[in-house]
């Protein structure tokens, strides 16, 4: 039977651009407060994760870099990389290598430092991630013009306005307001955000997640030694995990992420969530808003709401605080930020301090249920993985 | 001024900063405007341009010269793949064949890129399109339309084999057919 595995201590560093500090330095600040929250030396780690999708960063091998620098240098250990979920992949590994007795202590650290490069190299490494010669090479798409496509399908075919998807950023940029970490920590408006400019017509700068620095780690234990360590570990309750197409010309719809909803699936028959019940079986949930558009289909692709009823959801304030579900009280990868392979483990590090009740006032979810979920899609819904995080032990 | 020359006037900015620098402080340092840190600007370049092999699709290719676009299609379960791959994903060992794709179908979604990747910055804003063929297969291209805020899902279009220019070589696009 594979054991269960919690949460004991947490990291995160400032997000946003990050020129005074390099790769090493980045993920050390976030090692650094998972290790002392933890209370655990550095000779308990059986296995470093590190998740990181680089490209436009220098250090092409950023595992063993990260461990020399942090005293890790022995332990085993690997890079993670499934594009923008990157961080909840290294999670996985984390969490599998517990589960099957094979390590009771792992430190899983995503880290990513994209401003190494220039814009335009950032936006190309971005566009080519998906199908390279077919959909690049000769059409240059670009991410967000990836998940324009959805957009545009998404706004005819339901009725979606532009001024839907804004709404999106208004409710993250507020909760960042209250995020001393986050890269966008100011509160905007929807004619702002109708205002900003086209990057991917529908979608405009400030549907946007930016390019960001950043890192966040997370120590995972095994119930014996998490016992030992706290009494108040966050328990990793369930993931579910799926993929889907690399060619985007290859999928039936455009209207939602069919990975997410296989994944959601799966992580709700872990956890023996019923169907249609998730809303009032969580606390909160942080969803991948790397584009408007994403978080209004993951209200639908996570059963949240019906089809087509999601921009709805958001119009209606039914994802701030006392709505249906809080959704992204980070300030989600729109205004928190979004460094590709430190989302994952940030998404996991806010779980674990909502859920305790350790977040800044003015976003701190109230907690009944003692249940979050983190919804993390790498690529154009490529790669999603649905992780549940609960306060309470799951069952076995 | 186009992104391309954008981005290597400032490239040229940041690299004559370091020039500066080297001749004052001995590194190639470059100092933030906005926050003050240091920064090194590297003195290797990476350059890279991947040789793809498309020895087993040649014939898509040689199509291309000829005004088709094909696809294959697994001969046991009658799947159509485009683009052409030479194995059968559901029917493993089975034999593949060669047919040609449909040259109307319909428009799904589009959007178009306003802000490029590097190595499409020399081009002004493109739109790229997803349509469904009347044999159930999608096709992702550039969608040849003056007007975009014309197009809607539905509208027919037609998939050519056109020449990329400036690059001069052969790839395919689709082209409403009662042009916006």
């Amino acid at each position: 039977m594979a054991r269960r595995v919690a949460i004991v201590g947490t990291g995160h560093s400032s997000f946003g651009v990050r020129l005074d500090v390099n790769i090493p330095e980045l993920a050390y600040e976030s090692i650094r407060q998972a290790i002392s929250e933890s209370g655990i030396g550095l000779d308990d780690v059986d296995l470093v994760v590190v998740g990181n999708a680089g490209g436009w960063s220098s250090e092409p091998l950023p595992a063993i870099v990260v461990n020399e620098y942090a005293g890790l240098s022995g332990k085993g250990t690997f890079r993670v990389e499934a594009a923008c979920a990157t961080g909840s992949a290294a999670i996985k590994a984390g969490r599998d290598a517990i589960a099957s007795g094979e390590a009771d202590i792992v430190l899983v650290v995503g880290v990513e430092k994209m401003n190494e490069s220039p814009t335009p190299t950032v936006v190309e490494f971005i566009g080519r991630a998906g199908n390279y010669f077919w959909e690049f090479e000769n059409f240059g798409i670009t991410f967000p013009g990836y998940y324009a496509l959805y957009a545009t399908s998404y706004m005819f075919t339901y009725g979606a306005r532009e001024e839907d998807l804004c709404e999106v950023a208004v409710k993250n940029h507020y909760y960042a307001s209250f995020n001393p970490k986050a890269q966008f920590p100011r509160k905007i408006t929807v004619e702002e955000c109708m205002r900003s400019r086209y990057v991917a017509w529908p979608l405009k700068l400030y549907d946007s997640s930016p390019i960001t620095d950043g890192s966040a780690a997370v120590v995972l234990a095994s119930e014996e030694v998490a016992a030992k360590l706290t009494d108040s570990p966050v328990w990793i309750e369930a993931i579910g995990a799926a993929s889907d197409t690399s060619n985007i010309s290859k999928r039936g719809q455009f209207l939602g992420l069919e990975a997410a909803r296989r994944a959601a699936r799966e992580a709700y028959k872990k956890a023996g969530i019923e169907e249609g019940s998730i809303a009032r079986s969580i606390d909160l949930a942080e969803v991948h808003d790397c584009f408007t558009i994403a978080e209004i289909m993951a209200y639908e692709d996570l059963g949240i709401a019906g089809r087509g009823e999601g921009y709805k959801l958001v119009r209606e304030h039914q994802t701030y605080i006392g709505g249906l579900v809080p959704v992204n009280l980070s300030g989600g990868l729109k205004a928190k930020g979004h460094p590709i392979g430190a989302t994952g483990v940030s998404m996991a590090v806010e779980m674990a301090r909502q859920l305790l009740g350790r977040v800044e006032s003015g976003r701190q979810a109230p907690i009944k249920v003692g249940r979050g979920l983190a919804h993390n899609v790498g690529g154009t819904g490529h790669y999603t993985y649905v992780t549940l995080y609960s306060l309470h032990k799951p069952r076995g | 001024m186009s992104q391309r020359e954008q981005v290597e006037a400032f490239m040229k900015q940041m690299e004559s900063f370091a020039e500066t620098m080297k001749s004052s402080v001995g590194i190639p340092a470059i100092i933030d405007p906005r926050t003050g840190a240091t920064m090194w600007y590297d003195q290797r370049e990476l350059k890279l341009r991947y040789m793809i092999s498309i020895e087993k699709i040649k014939k898509f290719f040689d199509a291309l010269n000829e005004g088709k676009i094909l696809a294959t299609k697994c001969k046991s379960t009658g799947r159509i793949m485009f683009p052409p791959q030479i194995e059968c994903p559901d029917d493993v060992g089975g034999e593949v064949e060669w047919v040609e794709m449909p040259t109307e179908g319909e428009l799904v979604t589009w959007t178009v890129i306003n802000i490029k990747p590097y190595s499409f910055s020399h081009y002004d804003d493109y739109i790229v399109g997803i349509a469904r063929m009347p044999n159930g297969v999608n096709v992702l291209s550039w969608v040849r339309c003056r007007d975009p805020s014309r197009l809607k899902p539905g509208v027919k279009v037609r998939l050519l084999v056109v020449k990329r220019e400036p690059e001069g070589y052969l790839t395919y696009e689709l082209e409403p057919l009662e042009a916006p």
